[in-house]
């Protein structure tokens, strides 16, 4: 009985000071409980990190690359498009043993190419294998479709689409610019930009990459852990549509373009044609050139290196970049500040004993008749008539009470005409010139030692005075308007928007347009008696108005330069044309020149003038010039 | 005794008729709410944004929901079964489960480097997760025999440990270290029954001078390493607070506290004329004070407790010193790693601390009220391993926010509070000891799984009871906690009457 009591009621035996440890036990896991709950506050709550870490753990943020503006010139003739090209892609992680010979075949390389370039992948800064990196670039559309088939046999591996440019033009390369994939830097200096992106470089592509480039857009994906794409997010609700690239029209006859390239095969210099109206540029070609083609996909690099190693200089644009003294082309200028300096009247007569001797100076000239006033001087591109007006003016110090200041405004004339400062062509890399200031010939000579004599040379735009063909262009854009220009642009309409103002704005020099027209008489009578009687077209009805230049080169053969518009009244056309070491003006300039005009008037080039095209066609200045001293 | 526990003494209010009446249906309705929370979650930890299915076989859910409909059907043969075989065969049950460990050994097949799955057919059990009740009954068994007193006689220790320690070899033996040390927590029972609680105070103590001395191994303070500096600070509070509350002598406690202070004071005054001691030197010889003092006062008192204070204190400096010894020569490399991601001294976002990242990230990423059922994208897209099992968690925290991991939480903590509260209603030493055995599973299970999770404790990869996809954790939890259902059944059918 004594068992069964126990057994019934075995409590008895319980400890009453043990069971007070049952608070210890139930305590210890209040606290654990309350450390958790704390814990998961402080995680699911207080911190938001997590969600970002979530978002990128799960979200593949796909670029979806909107197709880049198209670029098509004055005429609708369509010259840069897109092409799709294929990159093979891997993420090492994914990709396992493959059949490395088959993975060849189907893409026709060799087995070494592959296992240089995976060496090559992996030394790469951004090398990760976890992302995908690029494995060979700009497949040919045969070789993605090949590859395409086959592809499920190699994890890891996948074709990513993208655009390379097309052009329909072989040459005009700085001109048009390229694509490149972007730098680091150019991913710092712009937040649009991610490591791969393609931006533009050099030429419009740059200079108008913000149009061109169009707007990203986004594909959100769902990625799992081993980075395998699961869907798209919420069916596609979130994802932003790229917008296209604006398409630009240009200003660029093409046609006109590329002829002109043609009459400067074989020669170093710029043919710059403006329509003097509007400031569009007609033509912008610097020589020699080179096919912007070369620089498309994977040939890129090796074609770019090759560029940067040739000794002509094909990426110099010498249109914009090159700084030649603009020598005769230059007096039209010095005639318009001497007429608004009231230095000069249309009546003033300077002496000309075969040049201008003054104080032990002497700057040659060649025979005509002397003395003469400002229209023959033109016409006859008198050194002496300008060399006397400078004097003039420089040391006439009572009107301006120094050298110095007379000198200034010497100079501030020459900076409103578009000289000794970036004109603002809508292209990058544009040079400035030199036009000099007094503070310069004072630091060369001393102050108050140098007068008219000791920088005699600038009247004839030799000496210190550097221009771009582009600037002396808009001179003869200026004249051609009579009194006002408008910054000279490359491109004329981007789609659904307007072109900058400074492309649509009238710019003044500080020179009163009354005068303007005396110069452009001076430049028409030189076409049709003077130094520039190839220009004449008054065969074909049309009247050019030009001037010549002969640069002197101290390294080699003079430059050939000049200048001209047409038609003499309504300029439709104003062109420059400078060809290193080409000799006279006369011999390069004038026919190049007149042929770009006749060629943009007309359409053709005359039977009577088919000779002189000829010629210039197959004249080779190149080979006889120390070219390299430049 | 065992004669007088035969079955034959059975009547009519042991066997299962009034069962339902006198069922804890508290304890039964949280089980029932975790397990249904359970399978949502599992439903929604393997769901597939392509095909799915709930009932299809194939899909973890589906499955879990045959293991569920099972474990209900186990549930109700215990509840119908007679209360009293449990304590009956205690003993036949664990013995035979021992040698289902044994067997497992050498006939399971490996995978993932353990052996402990039998395979039959298509189902796969883990006799590890049936252990449990069985080393849970053969404790109870033994605390109920006639008289037993833990403090008795040293050989109870010897054989509590040895039924907690037989399952605990054989199950290391599969190579299932995480399953083996929830039998650890079997320590919580054997306090409660009376053993020292000093016990568990130098197991706890052991931990934190374990960590500290790690975690701050290699920063330098006073020419030591600043955790061999902080761990003898705490060994000093240690031997103060010992002799305070436990030792309780106000004279010595308050002459060692002065010592502390004073050369503290002194070290700080000098420190201020830039007249640093050297670390060891320093502590050398303000431990050594101190120890001789207690040594002189143990010799003039001789009390045990003095004697067991100035133990723990020579032991603590001891096991301090050997720490770095045992942490770099003893343990595996992995181990090392583990132990070191969790302190957070090495991190390693793709490697060994990769799983907690992704965790941590999938429920903080869920906010205040989650991503809504089956949106959550870390658990979806398989960025959290083990989602469906050991990592279960995460979902509920991805999916239902702070909301969702609070709720089971709170569900967790009321289980084992109400199965803490069971077991102290509990007339019979054997009801009382077999509920504490499954409250502590229950607290080991609990606090390893979520604070592993959460990134607070070592990834040590147990399931979360309930929750976490697998038949034989379902039904090992579910036999545990219905057998103490079914004691506890009869017990209030036994007051009553």
């Amino acid at each position: 009985m004594a068992q069964s009591f126990n057994l019934c009621f075995p409590d008895m035996r319980k400890d009453y000071r043990l069971e007070k440890r049952k608070y210890v036990i139930g305590g210890f896991i209040l606290v654990i409980a309350v450390i958790y709950v704390v814990r998961l506050f402080g995680l699911q709550i207080t911190e938001d990190k997590y969600k970002t870490y979530a978002d990128n753990n799960a979200f593949l943020k796909k670029t979806v690359y909107p197709s880049r503006g198209l670029i098509y010139d004055r005429n609708d003739s369509l010259v840069v498009y897109n092409q799709p090209a294929y990159d093979v892609m891997m993420i090492p992680r994914d990709v396992h043993d493959f059949d490395t010979i088959g993975f060849c075949n189907t893409l026709q390389i060799t087995p070494e190419l592959l296992r240089e370039r995976l060496r090559q992948m992996r030394q790469s800064p951004s090398y990760s294998s976890y992302t995908p990196q690029t494995l060979l670039s700009h497949l040919s559309a045969q070789d993605y479709g090949r590859l395409q088939e086959k592809l499920y046999r190699y994890p890891g591996f996948f074709i990513q689409k993208r655009v390379l440019r097309q052009y329909n033009i072989h040459s005009s390369g700085n001109l048009m610019g390229n694509i490149r994939e972007v730098s680091q830097r150019d991913i710092d200096n712009d937040p649009y930009y991610e490591p791969g992106d393609y931006c533009g470089d050099l030429g419009i592509e740059k200079s108008y990459d913000t149009f061109l480039r169009g707007e990203k857009g986004k594909e959100i994906l769902i990625r799992d852990v081993r980075g395998r794409i699961r869907g798209r997010y919420e069916d596609g609700a979130h994802d932003i549509a790229p917008v296209s690239g604006r398409d630009l029209k240009l200003s660029i006859d093409i046609g006109l373009q590329q002829y002109a390239e043609s009459l400067m095969v074989n020669k170093v210099g710029a043919v710059v044609a403006i329509e003097p109206s509007t400031g569009e540029i007609l033509c912008l070609v610097s020589s020699p050139t080179y096919d912007p083609c070369t620089l498309i996909g994977r040939e890129r690099g090796k074609n770019y290196a090759a560029l940067v190693d040739d000794h002509v200089k094909p990426l110099f644009d010498r249109a914009l970049q090159g700084a030649y003294p603009p020598g005769s082309t230059f007096k039209p200028t010095q005639g318009l500040i001497l007429l608004q300096e009231g230095i000069i009247t249309l009546n003033t007569a300077y002496p000309c004993s075969r040049g201008y001797v003054n104080a032990g100076l002497r700057v040659g000239c060649h025979g005509h008749a002397s003395p003469l006033t400002l229209k023959p001087a033109l016409e006859t591109s008198c050194n002496a008539f300008f060399c006397w007006g400078l004097k003039a003016m420089i040391d006439r110090s009572g009107k301006y009470g120094s050298t110095d200041n007379a000198f200034e405004v010497w100079k501030k004339h020459l900076v409103s005409m578009g000289y000794g400062y970036k004109l603002g062509v809508d292209l990058p890399h544009e040079g400035r010139g030199f036009i000099p200031n007094a503070k310069f010939y004072n630091k060369v000579y001393g102050e108050g030692h140098w007068s008219a004599n000791s920088i005699i040379s600038v009247a004839i735009g030799q000496g210190e005075i550097l221009a771009t063909p582009l600037q002396i262009a808009n001179l003869c854009a200026t004249i051609a308007n009579r009194g006002w220009y408008i910054t000279p642009h490359v491109v004329k309409e981007i789609s659904d928007t307007v072109i900058d103002i400074q492309y649509r704005t009238r710019k003044r020099p500080t020179i009163d347009a009354k005068w303007y027209d005396h110069v452009a008489q001076g430049m028409r009578m030189a076409v049709t008696g003077g130094t520039c009687k190839k220009a004449n077209l008054g065969n074909i009805d049309i009247e050019v108005a030009g001037k010549t230049g002969t640069a002197q080169n101290p390294h080699g053969r003079d430059h050939s330069a000049f200048i001209g518009f047409a038609p003499y009244k309504e300029p439709k056309i104003a062109v420059c044309v400078y060809v290193e070491n080409g000799g006279f003006g006369a011999t390069y300039g004038v026919p190049i020149g007149s042929l770009v005009i006749e060629k943009y008037l007309t359409g053709h080039i005359d039977p009577s003038r088919k000779g002189m095209e000829q010629s210039m066609l197959t004249s080779n200045t190149m080979a006889t010039s120390g070219v390299k001293k430049h | 005794m065992a004669s007088a526990l035969s079955p034959s003494y059975r009547n009519s209010n042991s066997t299962g008729q009034g069962v339902f009446r006198y069922l804890d249906w508290v304890t039964a309705l949280i089980y029932l709410a975790l397990v249904i929370f359970g399978v949502i979650s599992i439903y929604a930890a393997s769901y597939d944004f392509d095909n799915a299915s709930i009932f299809s076989f194939s899909e973890f859910s589906g499955k879990q929901i045959t293991w569920i409909c099972c474990a209900f059907f186990i549930g109700l043969v215990i509840l119908l079964s007679d209360s009293r075989i449990y304590e009956t065969y205690a003993y036949p049950i664990y013995f035979a489960i021992l040698l289902l460990l044994l067997v497992t050994i050498f006939v399971a097949p490996d995978t993932k480097g353990s052996r402990s799955w039998l395979v039959f057919g298509p189902v796969s059990l883990q006799p590890a997760e049936f252990a449990k009740f069985a080393t849970a009954l053969a404790l109870a068994k033994l605390f109920s025999t006639y008289n037993f007193s833990l403090n008795a006689s040293m050989n109870n220790y010897v054989k509590a440990l040895l039924i907690i320690f037989v399952p605990v070899l054989l199950i290391m033996a599969q190579k299932e270290t995480g399953s083996a040390l929830v039998y650890l927590s079997l320590f919580f029972v054997l306090y409660r029954e009376g053993m020292s609680g000093l016990i568990l105070g130098a197991a706890l103590f052991a931990v934190v001078i374990f960590v500290v001395a790690i975690k701050y191994a290699s920063e330098p303070l006073l020419g030591m390493p600043a955790g061999e500096f902080a761990c003898l600070i705490l060994i000093m509070i240690l031997l103060v607070s010992m002799l305070a509350a436990y030792v309780k002598d106000a004279f010595i406690t308050r002459n060692v506290l002065l010592w502390f202070v004073g050369t503290a004071l002194v070290e700080w005054i000098l420190s201020l004329f830039d007249w640093h001691l050297m670390g060891y030197a320093f502590f050398g010889t303000v431990l050594g004070v101190a120890f001789a003092y207690c040594l002189f006062e143990l010799l003039r008192q001789r009390t045990s407790k003095l004697l067991i204070t100035l133990v723990a204190f020579v032991v603590s400096i001891g096991f301090m010193m050997s720490v770095g010894l045992v942490f770099n020569k003893m343990m595996q490399p992995h181990q090392q790693k583990r132990i070191k991601v969790v302190l957070g001294i090495v991190d390693d976002p793709r490697g060994d601390s990769f799983n907690v990242n992704q965790s941590k990230i999938a429920i903080g990423s869920g906010g205040a009220t989650g991503k809504g059922f089956l949106k959550g994208t870390q658990t979806k897209l398989k960025y959290v391993p083990e989602q469906h099992t050991d990592f279960i968690f995460c979902t509920i925290g991805e999916e239902e926010g702070f909301v969702g991991t609070s709720a089971v939480i709170l569900l967790f903590l009321a289980l084992i509070l109400r199965v803490i509260s069971l077991a102290e209603r509990q007339p019979t030493a054997f009801g009382r000891v077999y509920a504490y055995c499954v409250a502590s599973y229950l607290i080991f299970h609990f606090c390893i799984n979520i604070g592993m999770v959460i990134g607070i404790c070592p990834v040590i990869g147990i399931p979360l009871p309930f929750f976490s996809y697998g038949g034989s954790s379902l039904w090992g939890f579910t036999i545990l906690l219905f057998i103490l259902l079914r004691i506890d059944a009869a017990r209030a059918s036994r007051v009553t009457h």
